[in-house]
This record gives structure tokens, sequence and C-alpha cells, in this order.
């Protein structure tokens, strides 16, 4: 399922609203987790899951071709932890 | 990092401010949304949100595990788990807006 195939099944429930409505609605919820992250705040969705930011330090990596060693600084990256009904559906 | 913990009010919230709906309405859209996710998910099926990530299920072996108490083997029963995959948008937000020294 796509972000477009959401939005389009979103819309058959919901006849009373209009489909631009919808595209915000999803959209928007994205983006305020996006949002969320970006701040370094977690976003926990309880039965479903929850995304929070990890954080890698620098270390020194290898270029695979030549050998170098190369300076690799700390990222963040984002995580998803899947919550315990979600998981618990996935394997009913 | 702040480290605050955002939740359905607040995306529910968002959703409110966003559209001219009612609170209840925006939360039971945030609802139906996480729900059809779930259920496509349930079934196997691959969700995919461009410019966020996309959720997979991913089904894992049996394997022999250790209860780490009684150090006693046990089974661990073959299962299907979820697997989420950041878009590169998503990776770039995240890594332009972390510091590590801004606390």
């Amino acid at each position: 399922m796509t972000k477009s195939e959401l939005i389009a099944r979103l819309a058959a429930a919901n006849p009373h609203l209009y489909q631009r409505d919808i595209e915000r609605i999803v959209t928007t919820i994205f983006d305020e987790i996006t949002d969320a992250l970006a701040n370094g705040d977690r976003v926990e969705l309880r039965g479903f899951g929850a995304f929070s930011v990890k954080q890698r330090g620098a270390r020194v990596g290898r270029n695979p071709r030549t050998g170098d060693a190369v300076e690799v600084s700390e990222k963040f990256i984002p995580y998803f932890k899947t919550g315990k009904q979600l998981r618990d559906k996935l394997n009913s | 990092m702040s480290g605050k913990t955002v939740t359905r009010a607040q995306l529910g919230e968002a959703v409110y401010q966003e559209v001219g709906l009612s609170r209840n309405e925006s939360a039971d859209l945030l609802e139906s949304v996480l729900s059809y996710m779930a259920d496509t998910l349930a079934q196997g099926e691959t969700v995919k949100i461009s410019s966020f990530g996309s959720f997979s299920i991913r089904q894992k072996g049996q394997r022999i595990g250790r209860n780490p108490k009684t150090g006693e083997e046990v089974p661990i029963l073959p299962r299907k788990v979820l697997v989420f995959r950041p878009s590169q948008v998503l990776k770039s937000r995240i890594n332009t807006g972390n510091t590590s020294s801004g606390e």
C-alpha cells in the first residue's frame, strides 16, 4: 500500500470529506512525526509503535576500494519499535 | 535533543489545526490511518509512505534461545517482524535537525 492508496482508502470510507482534505490530513500526520524526530523528540503511538532517534557516534571508517581510513562524523538515524498490539496482530 | 514524547493527542491536534474538522473527527481519522496501516501489514503487505519511509514484514525462522536467568534453552518459534526503513528525506531531515551538543 502506498501513500496514495492509503488516501484513496480513507476517501472511500469518508465520502463526506474532500479528497484534498484527506491528503492534507495524511501529509500532516507524517510531517508531524518527521518534525518531532528532527527536534530529537520521540513519537509514541500506543498499540502501533514508537519512533525515536538514535545517535551513531563518529568513527573511523574505511574506503572499501582503497582501504584508506576516513573520518565518519556522528549521525542520527530514525528508529521504529513495533508496538505490542501490532506485533501480536502480525503473528495471530 | 529535547527528549519530549509526542503522542496521539498532539498528532490529532495537528490534524485538527490543519483541516477544519472537529477534534473528534480528526482523532478518528488519525486512528483510521494507523489501523489501515496495521491491517495491511498484518496481511504481509508492505506500506510505502513517500518521503517518510516504508514498513515491511520480515519472516524470522525458528532458532534456539536461552532464558537469560536460568540458562535454559528454549526454542524461539518462527515469527513475523515489522521493519521500518526510513526514506532518504527523513534521514537527512533528522541529521540536520539534531546535534549532540544541542540538549
